[in-house]
Formats: structure tokens, sequence, C-alpha cells
């Protein structure tokens, strides 16, 4: 084995962790606000992918133009789920908590069984686009061009939500994530700061979704693989922390990438799931985490 | 401006205030007193919408009691709660420039000059994490931060806890100066003597109804209103 293809392996992982990065991102982001584990945070990548397949198949619009439609989408889906389901779940009485479980995962199984109901079980891809089917060299290591531009764009997309935490609405969603009840005393609405925190969470799994959809096959249940790995790099990195998720989300994109070239490619998820159950015995707070 | 009529609340399931009828009027200090459990911090909290409550609740002729809490908050009615509840790994300018969050235009942060007048001691440890100050700069980052919000009617629930008691001097004397200056304040405290001192009427809670209300001078010196009803 020589060091290119180490080196390509290695920037392969570094990709793939960056998308892992931004959908723990969302999921990180929603749990640190609500304390809410989002069950179907899988099926709002795999919705984002599929609305990137549809209207490209339908207009043949580049997937890079839909990005910010998409997104956009998400956000408004997130802050509907919000305030159709998540508000009424916390406003029960009684076994609040796995209110919110069953809640989350039954709109999973919803949406799930909504793409199949639409679009069956096929799997699709988007087989043409500016990026699609390109390579380039970076001095011996080739790196797909769609790979290349997703990994790109999460990082911008990472950039973004760490801008956001740094406005005056970022310090309103981390005092709401602090202390819910106390908002209200200074005058914070804080159904809107959850509302538009599910938005955000949605949304940054939206742009993922895009850029997945531009070298990955879609089908309704591609979400669910991708959300296991998130709740992995959530863990890994610490509950409701975003350098955390990006981070571990990196970390995990390589664990996967070498465990597929050193042990077999059937069993990456192997290295990630050991060092899950690492983090839970030694440190299960997480790297960065507070709780 | 503030007035309560025949209003009851239950906290927890136990009936925590029956009947309370009372009034503040503008530029007032009204000190509520009791005991552990009387039902005081139920009272404020009726007021800031935390709890239901049945009776009349208005504030400036408007009816508080279907209104959520945080809009209460934007009507000029804040509340520094038992605690204190501070954000706790906000720094201290984060804690203070939240209390204007809600509010627009360009001189809403203009109350910080006045709280730094007030408490010059959290113009030092802006950078600081709330949590990591003394229960008495707490307490005055609490106030701080409600002051941020602009109110016209200021409610206190014990700011006296957990606090050296040099510094409970500061904190009633502040309280004064922010009255001086045009806020309302409905205080609650257990420290019968400090609040009565500040206070221009006072109101005696016992199991959730109001049992005397008076002059603060006068409660503060009847003898036997002070055995009788507060225990000292």
């Amino acid at each position: 084995m020589t060091a290119t293809i180490f080196a390509q392996v290695a920037v392969g992982g570094l990709l793939m962790g960056l998308i892992y990065a931004l959908v723990a991102a969302g999921l990180s982001l929603i749990f640190g606000l609500m304390d809410v584990v989002n069950f179907a945070h899988g099926e709002l990548l795999m919705l984002a992918m599929y609305a990137t397949f549809v209207v490209w198949l339908a207009t043949g619009l580049d997937p890079l133009l839909l990005l910010i439609p998409v997104a956009f989408a998400l956000f408004a889906l997130g802050v509907a789920i919000y305030h159709l389901l998540m508000a009424r779940a916390l406003s029960v009485r009684f076994n609040r908590g796995m209110v919110q479980i069953f809640v989350t995962f039954g709109l999973a199984i919803l949406l799930r069984g909504f793409a199949q109901f639409t679009f069956g079980s096929d799997f699709k891809s988007v087989s043409s686009s500016l990026l699609a089917n390109r390579t380039i060299d970076l001095g011996g290591v080739f790196v797909p061009t769609p790979q290349l531009a997703a990994g790109i764009v999460s990082l911008l997309a990472f950039g973004a939500l760490l801008v956001i935490s740094r406005t005056e609405f970022g310090r309103a969603l981390e005092a709401t994530r602090e202390d819910r009840d106390a908002v209200a005393l200074i005058g914070i609405d804080r159904d809107r700061i959850f509302a538009l925190g599910w938005g955000l969470g949605a949304a940054a799994v939206g742009i993922a979704g895009v850029m997945l959809a531009t070298f990955y096959y879609v089908t309704p249940n591609v979400g669910a693989n991708f959300a296991l790995i998130a709740y992995v790099t959530v863990a890994l990195g610490g509950f409701g922390s975003l350098f955390g998720a990006l981070v571990a989300g990196l970390l995990i994109g390589q664990v996967e990438a070498l465990t597929a070239l050193l042990i077999e490619p059937s069993l990456k998820q192997v290295g990630m799931f050991a060092i899950y159950l690492a983090v839970l015995m030694f440190r299960p707070r997480g790297l960065f985490g507070t709780l | 401006m503030l007035r309560l009529e025949d209003v009851s609340a239950a906290y927890r399931g136990l009936r925590a205030l029956q009947g309370v009828s009372l009034e503040v009027a503008r530029g007032e200090i009204v000190a509520v007193v009791g005991a552990n459990g009387a039902g005081k911090s139920t009272l404020l909290k009726s007021i800031a919408g935390q709890v239901a409550t049945e009776g009349a609740i208005e504030f400036e002729g408007q009816s508080l009691r279907r209104l959520p809490a945080h809009r209460i908050t934007r009507l000029g009615v804040s509340m520094v709660p038992e605690g204190r509840r501070l954000f706790p790994r906000l720094s201290v300018e984060d804690n203070l420039r939240l209390g204007a969050y809600a509010r627009r235009g360009a001189d809403r942060f203009k109350p910080l000059e006045l709280v730094f007048a007030l408490f010059p001691r959290l113009a030092e440890r802006l950078s600081q994490r709330a949590e990591t100050l003394s229960g008495g700069e707490q307490q005055m980052l609490a106030i701080g931060r409600a002051l941020m919000t602009q109110p016209r009617f200021l409610m206190l629930d014990e700011p006296s806890q957990g606090i050296m008691p040099r510094l409970v001097d500061d904190i009633l004397a502040a309280v004064t100066r922010i009255r001086d200056l045009g806020v309302t304040v409905l205080l609650v405290e257990q420290r019968l003597v400090e609040a009565l001192a500040i206070a221009d009427r006072a109101y005696v809670l016992q199991t959730g109804r109001i049992v005397l209300s008076g002059l603060a001078s006068d409660i503060a010196a009847d003898d036997a209103v002070r055995r009788a009803y507060l225990g000292i």
C-alpha cells in the first residue's frame, strides 16, 4: 500500500466527513436547544435529496442552483414541524420526553412512507450536472468534483452556522438553551426561537442533501444511514456543540475511510461504532460536550 | 398602575393564592412580606404570566391574565425572579444585552449607562461568565438585565437572598434609585425591616391571603402585627 493510496483515502474521508459534520450540526443544534433528538433528521436529508432529484429531472436545472431554494424549503419545513408537532409535544403534561421521541420517530416513518409511495423504492440518481463525471488531479490524488464541491459547500454552511451563533440571535439561541423559562423575562418568545432553531437545523441538513444528491443514490431509506452516522458524530463531538460536530464529523469520515481500506469495505462502519462505544464508556459527554 | 382583584392561583397542585386583591400606584415602592410559603413568589409569577390564575390582573387598564409571559415583559412589566435565573454560561455583557433583545430602535442599549451607574462592579466584569460572579453580583446582573428591558414596572423576588449583608443595603439603595427614576416597584422580601424601610406601602401575606395592608411605616411600627403575622 502506497502513500498515494492513503492520501486518496484520506481526502475521500475528509470530504465525506465534512458532509457528516454538517448533517450532525443540524441534529446537534436542535438537540442542544430543546433536548429533543430528532429521529426524523435523516428523512429531512432524504427529502432534500428527492427535492433536488425531482426538480433536476423536471427542469434540468443544475443541482447547484437548487442549493439556496432547497435550503429555504427545508427551513420552512423545519419551522412547520416545530409549530405543528413539537410545540404540541412540548405542551403535554405527562411523559413529555417519550412523546417527543415518538413524535419525531413517527414523522420519520411517515416521511419515508411518503417517499416510497410517491417515488417508489428504486435507486435514483442525478446523472448530469456541472460537476458530474469529472475529477481533479491534486498531485496524484484524484478527487471527484461532486465530492469536492460538497465538502466545500458543507464547510461554507458550517461557517455560516458559526457566524449565526455569534449574532444577537445566536446569543438568544444560547440563552434559550440555557434556561428556556427565563427568556420570557427578557421578552423573548421561546416558541419563536425554537421554531427558528428547527428551521436552521433542517436547512443545514437540506444543504447537505442537495450536495449529496450530486453523487449519491437517492432512495426512501437513504436518510437512515446518514442519520445513524449523525447520532454517532453528535455523541462523539458532544451534544449541542457545533465545533464538536465539525471535529467529530471529520474524525468519523477518516475512521470510516481507513476502516474500509485496512479491513474490508463492507465493514467500513465498524470503526466508527467502535469509537462510539469507546466514547460512551470513557467520555459520555463527548469531546466538546458541556452537558 | 397595577391592580389585582380576587386573584387565586395554584402552584404544584397547592392553592398558593386565595382571593388576593392589591393595587400599586405609579411611582410607589410596594413591599409584599410574609413567611416562607405564604405565596409571595406565586403572586409575582401570577403577574408575570408564569402561573395560571383566576381573577383579574390589570396593568394600566389592560388585562395580563391571558397574555404569554414574554408579552407581559414587552408591555413594560419586568420580573427579577427568585434564584435570579441568569444565563450562566453567557458573559455579563451578553446577559445584559439580551435584556434588550425584544426592543427595537437605536437607543435600545441605552439603559446600559444606568445599569453601570447603579452597579459599577458589573462594568468591570463584562467579559466574565455570569456563573463566575458572586451572589451579590449575580443579583445586580439580574436587576441590570431586567432594567435593559426598559420596564415601567419592576418586580423583585427576594433580592437579598444569598447575599452578604453589606451588599443587601447596596441593592436596596439601588432599588430606591430605580424608583426615583420613574420605575414603579413591587418588592417581595423576607427581610422585613429592610424592605419596610424603603417601601411606601406594604401587604402582609399569610397562607395565600392578604391579612394586612397599609403604610410601610405603620406596619413596621406595629409590634403586634410583627408577632402575629411575621413570626418575629
